[in-house]
């Protein structure tokens, strides 16, 4: 079965795609930048951060570029006033939500939240922050985990499940309480099925989980749920 | 069984129906049995006995009739005579009065007349005339009998073209043209394919779908046997929030009586036809009636919405196409393919064809379930029907489309009820919550508590949703404390908006409607609590000076 | 020099670690060029009791942790045409704020700091202002016109926010400094 191509706009330029291409895929092979933050590539989308909103031309709705799929036709707009304003939104109520301290946390400069406050200029939070106090759990021999710091991204739940394949990592609770769990709610060095190959602490876009001593920078690589995926595919 | 057999045992069951003088309807659904039901139906069949009249006079069980205010309700046929507040001491009374001297006891009826002119029931024609509980009563009333014209006379494309021209919309919330749905779902690729029934209900104050389960559960049925023939179905799910066992043992009885009839089956009613339905229950979380949430709940996954696309037209269970409808909508069907798309057509407005069941609540004299035709204006709906407010107080506002719906003020009463004229005005039909809220209520602590709601029920996908509205909630804390600033005001408007448009599923998008409609049309309250301190209602403010308050 | 055309420029300093003022004197010859636009009238730096009135420009560093700070803020606000929060106290809470995840912070820091960590001498100093409850940022309290996150911020960026406001243009923040 052959693959047909599609063909959009996007900001006003046409482009040519191959059918299914998700609008994200699409603009980034054409050299369009959207920002992303709980997307990451080899990974099932997961829609969830909206700060890769984008409009479509003729509906009233915004749609995440990471997950929805192109179609013949489509005029894809990437930047408007409206999509800064929300993406500043996401970014603003991500900070407030939990306790982020930049100058005091592992991943201070290689954060991608820290990075998109800074490149959507979002020099304050009209919101009240939250502070939170949940316990940082470092039973683990190498890998810690501190739920102040998460953003909900569930890229850790991901490429543990989809990549790893052991999927211990999991969410309890709904909406502002939800909480990544390990395991069965337990402590991580109390898990049995925990391999410690360490994948959820490289695709961690902020420094929720880490590795114990080792500066964040050396620790985060975003290419590896994609890595993995085409040396298995070949 | 045969297709033909459905129409012999109608006949039968008629003939044996007509044995009986009068019939007795008690309800023992969920909105009459904590006021005694169960126990007025036993003193029902022990007084026929005293006053030997049982081979004369049947006591039934049945659904709801929708008065739910003055249960237990008893009906007593032929004159469909509505007893109210029925207690076990009164029935000798009644039996005796009414059965063996032909007196009807008036001072007992029900006398709101209004409460049922204006209505018009369609997918609840039978509730409280039949036993749920009893097959034959539904074949009797017609039941099943277009599920037979379906299969002997009809193409599966025959019954969407009906469907279509019924111009039926989603009576989930979403009002999304049923006979459209069909289409996509009988052409989407992919084998087996699905029907899922929702009757998740996860509004608080919402129970038509439940009374419409307990009352006449093979109407459900059959909409299901006949949309699985039309979209080429072979599986169906009813998800059914585990809070209503009433309604799951009654449609667990519905069920084995279609299986044992052979309307559900490998082969129904010998025509090679393949459906069956299973049921399956929800934790009680109102997220999980979205669909695809809904989707993820029944393959045994955490509740969580996705984005769409992919569609459940396309790709639903497990990957393959799946019809999710509610379970109003359904009951809509067998009507249809009865009486023809035309008839069905004929009620309601030219875009908003036939009924829709609301349950209405809050300060307003008759509170219960009703069926009206689209486009009934509120006014109708509160005044005439719902007979007002209580206590002689003056209406202030009235919350249409559940938690995440509009509180629309007294200028809007006369706005006709459809999809689009509630959208417009910032309201949404949603499941058919209709709070009615008089003037001892404050419209921002009436906001505050459905965000508290959707806070508490968000489940936490995405940002918007979860982050978003649980500041909402912070600045709801601040404002009715006495901590309110104007520019919150500001960062409310323009929070909902985000939340509004960013949000992935229907929970976030709708959830800041009560915010929204509050601030568009009772924002001197807003500045009242913000400058003044003051609420108007004395709701706010309670750790403060209540004599303040007073003033 | 005629001062009369210079900006009247105050900077003030809450509850920050002086990094921020630091950052502000870091920015090196720049600060020449800035001197002839420019008049410090209210500074740690400078020896000014009372916050003057008429102030143009007003940086503020750190969080708002006392009442004292709550009085100040909302004093110079009122004599302030453009107020500016600089650095992460001032725009977040940042570290003063951490205190904030405890329970009752003000007694609990208090309790660490002069009791449980004291080496000699424990007791809780009495004779300074009070501390509220949470630290807050400074937007919490007044109104503030502009932002410049950064722990510290990087002068050049102070620089140029400083620079374009006195040339009567609005400083875009996008891309220019990040927290922490
Ligand atoms: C938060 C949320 C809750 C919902 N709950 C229900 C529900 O309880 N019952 C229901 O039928 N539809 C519910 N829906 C609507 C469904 O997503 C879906 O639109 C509907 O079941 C489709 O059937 P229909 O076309 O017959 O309305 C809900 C939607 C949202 C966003
Ligand atoms: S809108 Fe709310 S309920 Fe829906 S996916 Fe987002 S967080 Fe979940």
């Amino acid at each position: 079965m052959s693959i047909g191509t599609t063909t959009l706009k996007i900001d006003g330029i046409e482009v040519t795609v191959p059918e299914g291409t998700t609008i994200l895929n699409a603009a980034k092979a054409n050299g369009i930048n959207i920002p992303t933050l709980c997307y990451l590539e080899g990974l099932t989308p997961w829609g969830g951060c909206r700060i890769c909103m984008v409009e479509i031309h003729g509906t009233p709705k915004l749609f995440p570029a990471c997950a929805t799929p192109v179609n013949t036709g489509m005029e894809v707009i990437t930047q408007s006033e409206k999509l800064r304003e929300y993406r500043k939104m996401v970014v603003q109520l991500l900070l407030s939500e939990r306790t982020h301290v930049c100058s005091v946390c592992v991943a201070n400069n290689a954060c991608e939240l820290q990075k998109l406050a800074d490149e959507l200029g979002v020099d304050h939070v009209m919101f009240e922050r939250n502070w939170t106090s949940q316990e940082i759990d470092s039973t683990h021999k190498s890998l810690v985990i501190d739920r102040n710091r998460c953003i909900l991204c569930t890229r850790c739940i991901r490429v543990c499940d989809e990549i790893e394949g052991v999927h211990i990592l999991d969410l309890k609770n709904r909406g502002k309480d939800s909480q990544i769990i390990i395991d069965l709610d337990q402590k991580w060095g109390d898990s049995d099925y925990c391999t410690s190959c360490g994948k959820c602490a490289k695709v961690c876009p902020v420094g929720a989980i880490y590795v114990e001593s080792e500066a964040l920078s050396e620790t985060k690589d975003k290419h590896i749920a994609e890595f993995i995926l085409s040396r298995r595919n070949r | 069984m045969k297709p033909a057999d459905i129409q012999k045992i109608a006949e039968h069951e008629v003939d044996f129906q007509r044995a009986y003088k009068h019939r007795i309807n008690v309800c023992t659904s969920s909105g009459c049995v904590p006021f005694g039901a169960l126990k007025v139906l036993k003193a029902f069949e022990e007084a026929v006995k005293e006053f030997g009249v049982e081979k004369e006079c049947k006591v039934a069980r049945t659904g709801c009739v929708g008065t739910c205010s003055v249960g237990p309700a008893v009906i007593i046929e032929p004159g469909d005579y509505l007893y109210q507040s029925v207690t076990p001491e009164k029935v000798r009374e009644i039996v005796r009065d009414h059965i063996v001297l032909g007196l009807p006891m008036k001072e007992n009826l029900y006398s709101n007349e209004a409460f049922f002119t204006k209505q018009q029931r369609i997918v609840l024609k039978n509730a409280g005339k039949i036993d749920p509980h009893r097959v034959e009563d539904y074949i009797a009333m017609g039941g099943y009998s277009a599920l037979v014209k379906c299969i002997t006379r009809m193409t599966p494309q025959g019954v969407i073209e009906e469907v279509k021209d019924s111009g039926l919309r989603g009576r989930g919330g979403a009002g999304f043209p049923t006979g459209q749905k069909w289409s996509l779902v009988a052409r989407a690729h992919g084998s087996p394919k699905y029907i899922v029934a929702n009757l998740d209900e996860g509004d608080p104050g919402v129970f038509a779908n439940r009374t419409l389960a307990e009352a006449d559960p093979h109407s459900i049925i059959e909409g299901m046997v006949i949309a699985a023939y039309a979209v080429g179905a072979e599986k169906g799910y009813i998800y059914i929030r585990a809070e209503y066992p009433l309604a799951i043992q009654t449609l667990k009885l519905a069920l084995e009586q279609a299986r044992v009839l052979t309307l559900l089956g490998d082969n129904i009613l010998e025509t090679g036809l393949k459906f069956n339905i299973e049921l399956r229950f929800g934790a009680g979380a109102f997220v999980a009636g979205e669909e695809t949430a809904i989707l993820a709940s029944v393959e045994g996954r955490r509740a969580n919405p996705r984005p769409r696309p992919p569609y459940p037209a396309n790709s639903g269970l497990w990957g393959k196409p799946t019809l999710i409808q509610n379970v109003e909508t359904l009951a809509n069907i067998p009507n249809i393919v009865h009486y023809g798309g035309e008839w069905f057509a004929k009620y309601g407005t030219p875009r908003c064809t036939g009924t829709k069941c609301f349950s209405l609540t809050g300060k307003i004299n008759n509170p219960g379930l009703i069926e009206v035709p689209m486009g009934i204006t509120l006014r109708e709906v509160v005044f005439d029907i719902g007979g007002g407010i209580p206590d002689g107080r003056k209406f202030k506002a009235v919350l249409v489309g559940g938690p995440s719906g509009g509180c629309l003020p007294e200028t809007l009463l006369d706005l006709p009820i459809d999809y689009e004229a509630l959208t417009r005005v910032g309201a949404i039909m949603g499941s058919g919550g209709i709070v009615v809220i008089d003037d001892q209520s404050c419209m921002v602590d009436t906001a505050k508590f459905f965000t508290d709601f959707c806070v508490e029920e968000s489940c936490g996908r995405c940002n918007p949703c979860r982050a978003g509205l649980a500041r909402v909630k912070e600045i709801f804390d601040g404002i009715t404390k006495g901590e309110g600033k104007m520019e919150d005001i500001t960062t409310l408007e323009k929070s909902s908006g985000y939340i509004k448009e960013a949000s992935l599923c229907g929970l976030g998008q709708t959830a800041p409607n009560p915010v929204v409609t509050t601030l568009r049309y009772f924002r001197e309250e807003y500045v009242e609590h913000v400058v003044e301190k003051k609420c108007r209602a004395g709701r706010c403010f309670k750790n403060l000076n209540s004599e303040a308050n007073k003033q | 020099m005629v001062t009369a055309e210079k900006a009247r420029v105050a900077t003030i300093w809450l509850s920050g670690c002086s990094g921020c003022h630091m950052t502000f004197l870091d920015q090196d010859e720049a600060l020449i060029d800035l001197a002839k636009k420019i008049q410090l009238v209210y500074s740690p730096i400078a020896d000014v009791k009372v916050f003057p009135e008429n102030v143009d420009v007003t940086l503020v560093e750190g969080a708002v942790a006392n009442d004292h700070q709550e009085e100040m803020i909302k004093f110079a606000r009122e004599r302030t045409k453009i107020l500016i929060s600089l650095g992460d106290c001032a725009v977040t809470g940042n570290v003063p704020a951490l205190r904030n995840a405890w329970v009752k912070s003000d007694e609990a820091v208090l309790k660490r700091a002069y009791i449980e960590t004291a080496d000699v001498n424990p007791q809780i100093p009495t004779e300074v202002p009070e501390l509220l409850p949470k630290a807050h940022p400074l937007h919490e309290f007044v109104k503030v016109d502009y932002y410049i996150p950064g722990c510290p911020p990087p002068s050049g960026v102070v620089n140029y926010v400083i620079t374009e406001l006195l040339a009567g243009r609005t400083p875009n923040m996008e891309g220019k400094s990040k927290y922490g």
